[in-house]
């Protein structure tokens, strides 16, 4: 049993704990949706001074913080007591096109050395790709309505088609960033 | 302590995401390149599993815990907001390799250098609402 849970998980194991995640929020009288959080600091911080957008009383959203806080905690527990340091099994396809573009260890740790390891960070390129990318992630998902956890999760399961839509543009996005800036970017 | 529910409910879901892998630019990749169904089998799952929540929810007038009946709010139809906003949120979701809440389970992880996209996407955010109104919908 436990050597299952140190392993990495199946995707028809964690798919379902993701959906169960989003029913226990819902059965608690609240929403999956992760990406309110940052209007909600932008509120804390004292944004509404700049725009009516972040008027609201951001203390109806601490449960989220809440949520948020726990997903921190989760991140801990998960790589420090429930990880027997698997690589990420990414397909060799993958691997193959990645060492094209200059990555080496594809998989070794969660996250690529040559976007977020401290020599690529600290040079202006790599603190660049960082600052732009964080960036559109927050301008998008809040021009969108959503993000992965409120219109890919929340959204098309409850059938709603602005969520489609927004889907749509995710992978839109996602395709011409993978297919043809990323290549521009490491080579 | 109600508070306390939450914190649990986000530090469940922190951990299904590093275990399925789901935090790893890797696999963000990988779903972009059409190179795995593993994304594709978590996030189909999911929603698969939602979808027959939803319906039983409304068939049954299933109550949440405070015995209102559960009524998922429709999302605003903004096509063009939906559309425009969601492919930025792509060019980003793609080059991170993280989305809104992989973010903050990859700063628990020990990657600190999310910090910096973490703090973007709190900017990014804030520009969206001195924009909005100028911007379409």
């Amino acid at each position: 049993m436990m050597e299952y849970i140190l392993q990495p998980w199946p995707w028809y194991f964690s798919g379902p704990l993701i959906a169960l995640t989003m029913i226990l929020l819902v059965l608690f009288g609240k929403s999956f949706g992760m990406s309110s959080n940052l209007k909600t600091i932008c509120t804390i911080s004292g944004a509404g001074k700049y725009a009516d957008f972040f008027k609201f009383d951001w203390k109806a959203q601490k449960w989220n913080l809440a949520v948020v806080l726990g997903t921190i905690i989760g991140g801990f527990i998960a790589v420090h007591f429930l990880s027997d340091g698997s690589a990420i099994a990414v397909s060799e396809n993958t691997i193959k096109d990645l060492s094209a573009l200059g990555f080496e260890n594809v998989g070794e740790n969660i996250l690529p050395q040559e976007i977020y390891g401290w020599d690529a960070v600290l040079s202006l390129k790599g603190m660049a790709i960082l600052v732009i990318a964080g960036f559109l992630v927050g301008f998008g998902t809040r021009y969108a309505g959503g993000c992965t956890s409120g219109h890919a999760i929340s959204g098309l399961s409850n059938l709603q088609l602005p969520s489609l839509i927004a889907v749509i543009g995710f992978f839109i996005g996602g395709l011409i960033m993978t297919f043809f800036i990323l290549p521009l970017l490491f080579s | 302590m109600k508070a306390l529910k939450f914190l649990l409910v986000g530090i469940f879901f922190g951990i299904v995401l590093v275990k399925s892998e789901a935090v790893s630019w890797y696999r963000i990749y990988e779903m972009f390149k059409f190179q795995s169904f593993h994304m594709y089998g978590i996030i189909g799952s999911a929603v698969a599993i939602g979808v027959i929540f939803f319906l039983i929810v409304k068939k049954l007038s299933l109550k949440n815990i405070s015995g209102q009946v559960i009524s998922a709010a429709d999302k605003e139809k903004n096509y063009k907001a939906n559309i425009l906003g969601g492919t930025i949120f792509g060019f980003g979701w793609a080059l991170a390799g993280a989305c809104p809440g992989p973010m903050y389970i990859l700063l628990g992880t020990g990657v600190f250098s999310i910090l910096i996209v973490i703090a973007a996407a709190l900017l990014g955010t804030f520009v969206y609402g001195l924009l909005k109104n100028k911007l379409p919908h």
